[in-house]
């Protein structure tokens, strides 16, 4: 009997095709049997196994004829974020239940000329605004390993992270705003990065803080996300904040020796709120980098402590702009009024959730004439300060390791994080101040707490210098030696 | 500071969202929850920072001005709610 095929890496599934150990088709099949049987965890909102079928033939015709490609016949599951053309892409709202994008983004275009499958489209928070998946106009996602009580998978990338986890796709794209791919990857046990900002391109993808959105893979280990991020990133005309820079193999850079690199802990990341377990494993992962022959160095992000406050300035500022394109005219569920504004209110009041009405208004607010000057640019302000300290710490060191959120995942409906909406937002406060300095990041797992849930670590790297941050990330992968649960 | 019911509905209108007028109070103890939290900017000196738009600031790109794309009608209106003889349908706003 052949192994479960879904309990490969992208890497050995990869290896198992070009040898003809097993078919394209065979793999997604084995796939499609898992998404089925796994829908309890409510991961894909679309469903594709027709398309990753007639791909999969494409891919087992090339593997017979030897012009395989990079991804080819790799069964992948793209966040509902990203258009796929004539595939159904609703970004988990309501407003664009129906919306079927006549065009491919950049990224999952990259993704398929590089032979990749798609099994379908996963569940998010709704626009990508949410820690939780709660928000999803389609319900939350539940985590993989959950004992008792349904926990929340994180989010905004909530279906990729869960979806990598139970083996329901082989790898998944994800997008990090203030933590979208880094949070769930934790809470999910599984390998994400959030590349530096202009990396992968933007285009296609549906936008929420355009100075801040982000592509990466979410995936099972740290080789699989350097080989799903060389065929996502490249430089793209058509997004003007992509950047014309090289990518690297990454994969080269995996078990490089970590030697003689200095790795920054930031001494303002213990904050109040983190877990003790989530702390003694932070201790231990330095630990291990020291035993193989880094130093660890003490840095100091002084504005860390504004980083959330600045962040849900911005963000909702830049989400209020993004999102007036939705108001029911030329795409997405229409109200009828009375009056063109009145469709537009009836359209924008019944096609939003909570969340996102939430962050339209604070956005709208900072933005309006009269305290523009008093939150929004005192906000980018603060922005380029909490940014300096970034450059400053990265004169003493050349990685930063953190815990990825400060606690393992909470339970769905938890009573606490309804009430307030700022308590939800705490759990962004070590994934933010990355995002808004613009530099790749890796969470990890690292290990289990005493409920038998993964907790991550975030490897934080210069900008454009994935390079360290693969490297350090392969090496403590090997040491913390995490298991997966498929 | 804070913001009062009014300006509650007014920044509603400008989101172009309506709120039912018994939700009001509650958006409004929420909106002034979030204003004082984020209050602590305040706190910041940023006399010598420039504001940071976008961490690669670098000139934006400028292409040749030609024509890369069009005559695509039936795409463009491939999603819309109501068309028309190639034109999206709006309700009537002239009077």
């Amino acid at each position: 009997m052949m192994t479960d095929l879904t309990e490969l890496t992208i890497a050995e599934a990869r290896e198992g095709l070009k040898n003809k150990k097993f078919s394209a088709t065979e793999l997604n099949k084995a796939y499609i049997a898992a998404m089925e049987k796994g829908r309890d965890y409510n991961a894909y909102v679309t469903e594709t196994p027709e398309i990753a079928l007639a791909q999969a033939e494409e891919s087992d015709k090339r593997y017979l004829s030897g012009q395989a490609k990079d991804l080819d016949g790799i069964p992948l599951g793209i966040k509902d974020l990203f258009c796929t053309q004539n595939i159904r892409t609703t970004a988990c709202s309501k407003i664009l239940d129906n919306f079927v994008p006549p065009y491919e983004s950049t990224v999952t275009a990259h993704l398929k000329d590089a032979g990749a499958t798609f099994l379908g489209k996963l569940n998010m928070d709704e626009f990508a605004m949410g820690g939780s998946n709660e928000t999803s106009a389609f319900g939350p996602v539940k985590n993989p390993w959950s004992k008792n009580i349904p926990l929340v998978a994180g989010g905004s990338s909530g279906g990729s992270a869960a979806a990598v986890a139970a083996g329901i796709c082989a790898g998944a794209t994800g997008t990090d705003t203030g933590g979208s791919i880094r949070q769930p990857s934790a809470y999910c046990g599984v390998t994400g990065i959030k590349p530096s900002y202009g990396r992968c391109s933007r285009y296609g993808i549906m936008a929420f803080a355009s100075s801040l959105d982000q592509a990466g893979p979410i995936a099972k280990d740290v080789r699989d996300c350097a080989i799903l991020l060389k065929n996502m990133a490249g430089f793209d005309a058509k997004d003007s904040t992509s950047v014309d820079a090289i990518v690297p193999d990454f994969e080269k850079f995996l078990g490089a020796d970590i030697k003689g690199m200095k790795i920054g802990i930031p001494k303002e990341y213990r904050v109040e709120g983190l877990d003790a377990e989530v702390a003694a494993y932070w201790d231990k992962a330095a630990d291990m980098l020291k035993a193989r022959g880094a130093e660890i160095v003490e840095i100091s992000l002084p504005h860390t402590k504004y980083a959330l406050a600045t962040y849900y300035i911005i963000a909702p500022a830049e989400a209020s702009s993004n999102l007036a394109r939705y108001d029911g005219l030329r795409y997405g569920e229409r109200v009828n009024g009375k009056s063109l504004d009145d469709m537009y209110i009836n359209s924008r009041t019944q096609g939003f959730g909570k969340e996102v009405k939430r962050r339209i208004m604070i956005g709208t607010y900072v933005l309006s004439a009269g305290y523009y000057d008093a939150y929004y640019l005192k906000a980018q302000k603060v922005r380029r300060l909490i940014w300096q300290d970034f450059r400053d710490a990265f004169e003493k060191c050349d990685v930063i390791l953190t815990p990825t959120a400060p606690t393992a995942a909470f339970a769905i409906g938890d009573k606490e994080m309804q009430k307030n909406p700022i308590t939800m937002w705490l759990n962004d406060v070590y994934t933010v101040a990355v995002s808004l300095a613009g530099l790749p990041a890796m969470s990890l797992p690292i290990g289990l707490n005493k409920d038998g849930l993964p907790l991550g670590m975030q490897l934080i790297g210069k900008y454009l210098d994935e390079e360290s941050v693969f490297k350090t990330a392969s090496t403590l992968e090997k040491d913390a030696a995490f298991k997966r649960m498929k | 500071m804070t913001v009062d019911a009014d300006m509650v509905r007014k920044i509603a209108f400008l989101s172009h969202l309506k709120i039912e007028e018994d939700k009001i109070a509650e958006t409004e103890e929420e909106f002034n929850k979030i204003l004082s939290w984020v209050a602590q900017l305040n706190e910041v000196n940023t006399e010598a920072a420039e504001p940071l738009v976008s961490v690669n600031e670098a000139k934006l790109r400028l292409r040749d001005d030609e024509v890369t794309d069009g005559n695509q009608a039936e795409a463009v209106l491939a999603n819309a709610p109501q068309k028309e003889y190639g034109y999206f349908v709006v309700p009537k706003v002239v009077e």
